[in-house]
């Protein structure tokens, strides 16, 4: 067995109906060990249909192995070495902290009870609190810790931090990569918020309409993606060069390149690595270059708007 | 600290070998634990309804020193002490009625079964320890605190009895407390445990079934077979089955008389031919089809 190049998990063909609506249309993926992956993709866009079928919680077509199980046959033994955080508060409102400490340390042989304990000591949470005196904030970070107390080699995180002000989202993710993160686990993070996690990911899979639109490492965004803002005077000879898409900021137009050299550009403006958000907004316009930036940037925000 | 190098392959090593595997009984252990942390009423509705039971019995028992129609006949004592005991019953058979129904639809209702489903505890385990309260648990809690009871009963009214001048050799010999406790467990464990078991678990996958209103949805089907029934044959057959099951009315002992209490000591106990008849294996296989039918249903059940 070795180590590098050991799949976490694996699909082909994983397809999903639900009636007419086609939320999987047959998705082929390989998530390597030790990479944080950030899935991102409208709302609608199969990304909790897909967490769903990797975590055995919906049935699928196609193949799907996670560490090496079938999730949908296997669950109670696969959920010995996976953790996960949905997008709302799970833990059921009646619950004791204690309580949860009890049961977690009970079912699960690889829960550390001391560990999360001590997690818990760095908060306001109290033992004997139930979980509906907590704040959403302080129900995060209860169920953070007990996920970082389990030795598990995936985490998956479906927008673990909606709704929480910006002190618990940074928080969440720099305990996530100080405390918890290693080169033997891997995490996959679903979120709309993709700005504020950019910098811990190394791979980004845009997945839209069921299926995957781009998947690659973040080394490779950084390499073949480029963003020019370019001089008023050269906009003709840049758009020559086929950008990927196009929008305005400030007055100025940005224009995103894929695989273009890096060299070529340079002549013609200001080069820049695009942020994931703007990449995904380049990905995912329908008509590549021709969509005025600000409305689709708008539309970007709207549907973080109402996932909130 | 070791370099990475060398530390991954011992690390991953040792995730390999570690997962031991955990005994299947305790995830059930802490799963029955949870039910009794989520329903706290399985126990504080008996508590109560004993509490309840034992303050009016004394308030009678010391009023009948001087008010006569209220006084305490150590002759013939078994009647309080049965009536203490029906009350738990009931009670045991509402709490098991009204737990089964939202057992499986609550977790559903308040998205925690997410979290269940995120730990390594298969639906076959949690389905059996909520099958586990009305089957098990509360059999036997309503016969630890009847016992309690009935115990606090026959101190008070031996403490009265001899305060108002009368035998209380009397009292006890006419009370076979012993004797009377034994048919308690033997009629809680088969005809409030075994004989109900079907509908118990008809509750519980109703309730895991159900969208909404898990109680309608297991009353209403059963109401209308029996309505058809009247209506078609002019019986009440149907009725008469549910209804039997649901309070216990079980060939456990060979006849039961007008006042004929199931733990009077002059009852006749049968467990040879309740445990040969055709309904109770016919019902424990019901049961146990309803129960397959609910774990595998869970698998497919997420938040609504």
């Amino acid at each position: 067995m070795t180590l590098q190049g050991m799949a976490c998990i694996e699909a082909r063909g994983l397809r999903k109906a639900f009636g007419a609506t086609i939320a999987l249309d047959g998705i082929n993926l390989r998530i390597e060990e030790g990479r944080i992956l950030g899935l991102v993709g409208p709302n609608g866009a199969g990304k909790t249909t897909a967490l769903n079928a990797i975590l055995g919680l919906t049935s699928y077509q196609g193949e799907l192995k996670v560490l090496g199980r079938d999730p949908w046959t296997e669950r109670d033994q696969l959920m010995r070495d996976v953790c996960f955080i949905a997008d709302v508060a799970i833990l059921p409102r009646w619950l004791r902290v204690s309580q949860a400490l009890d049961y977690v340390a009970g079912v699960h042989p690889r829960f550390d009870r001391v560990k999360a304990e001590g997690f818990l000591a760095k908060t306001n949470i109290r033992n004997a609190s139930r979980v509906r005196e907590l704040s959403k904030g302080m129900v995060t970070q209860l169920h953070l810790a007990l996920v970082m107390a389990i030795d598990a080699r995936l985490l998956v995180l479906d927008e673990p931090t909606l709704g929480l002000d910006i002190l618990y989202r940074k928080q969440f993710y720099d305990s996530l990569l100080n405390d918890y993160f290693d080169r033997n686990r891997t995490i996959v993070i679903a979120t709309h918020q993709v700005d504020e996690i950019q910098h811990v990911l190394t791979d980004v899979m845009f997945i839209n309409r069921g299926r995957i639109v781009l998947n690659c490492s973040m080394e490779e965004v950084e390499s073949r993606y480029v963003e020019l803002m370019v001089r008023p005077e050269e906009l003709a000879a840049a758009r020559a060069l086929r950008p990927l898409h196009q929008r305005q900021a400030l007055g100025r137009t940005i224009l995103l390149f894929d695989g273009v050299d890096r060299q070529q550009l340079a002549g013609l403006g200001d080069l820049r690595t695009p942020s994931v958000a703007d990449l995904f907004v380049a990905v995912l316009a329908d008509k590549p270059g021709d969509k005025p930036g600000n409305q689709v940037g708008q539309a970007l925000g709207n549907y973080e708007g109402a996932a909130r | 600290m070791n370099t990475q190098s060398d530390a991954m392959p011992e690390s991953f090593d040792a995730q390999r070998v570690a997962p031991a595997v955990p005994s299947p009984t305790r995830p059930l252990y802490w799963s029955v634990r949870r039910e009794l942390w989520e329903y706290r009423s399985i126990y504080i509705a008996p508590l109560a309804v004993a509490g309840v039971a034992l303050f009016s019995f004394t308030i009678s028992i010391i009023a009948g020193i001087w008010e006569r129609p209220l006084r305490f006949d150590p002759g013939t004592p078994q009647k309080s002490f049965d009536m203490a005991a029906g009350l738990l019953m009931l009670t045991g058979i509402i709490v098991s009625a009204f737990y089964c129904v939202d057992a499986l639809h609550g977790e559903r209702r308040d998205r925690s079964i997410l979290f269940w489903k995120s730990l390594p505890v298969s639906d076959i385990t949690t389905v059996l320890s909520k099958a586990s309260i009305p089957l098990v648990i509360l059999p036997l809690l309503t016969f630890a605190i009847t016992i309690a009871v009935q115990w606090m009963m026959l101190l008070v009214s031996s403490v009265v009895v001899l305060v108002s001048g009368q035998s209380v050799a009397m009292l006890w010999t006419n009370l076979s407390f012993f004797q009377m406790s034994l048919l308690l467990l033997y009629h809680l464990l088969t005809a409030h445990a075994l004989w109900p078991a079907p509908i118990y678990c008809w509750l519980l996958l109703v309730s895991g079934w159900a969208r909404r209103a898990p109680f309608l949805w297991a009353v209403l089907p059963l109401v209308v077979i029996a309505g058809v029934e009247n209506l078609a044959f002019h019986t009440w057959h149907f009725a008469a089955l549910v209804g039997g099951r649901f309070i216990g009315d079980a060939p456990t002992i060979s006849s039961t008389g007008p006042d004929m209490f199931p733990t009077n000591p002059m009852t006749h106990i049968t467990p040879g031919h309740f445990l040969s008849s055709p309904g109770l294996w016919i019902g424990l296989a019901v049961a146990a089809a309803f129960l397959a039918a609910a774990v595998r249903l869970r698998r497919y059940q997420g938040p609504i």
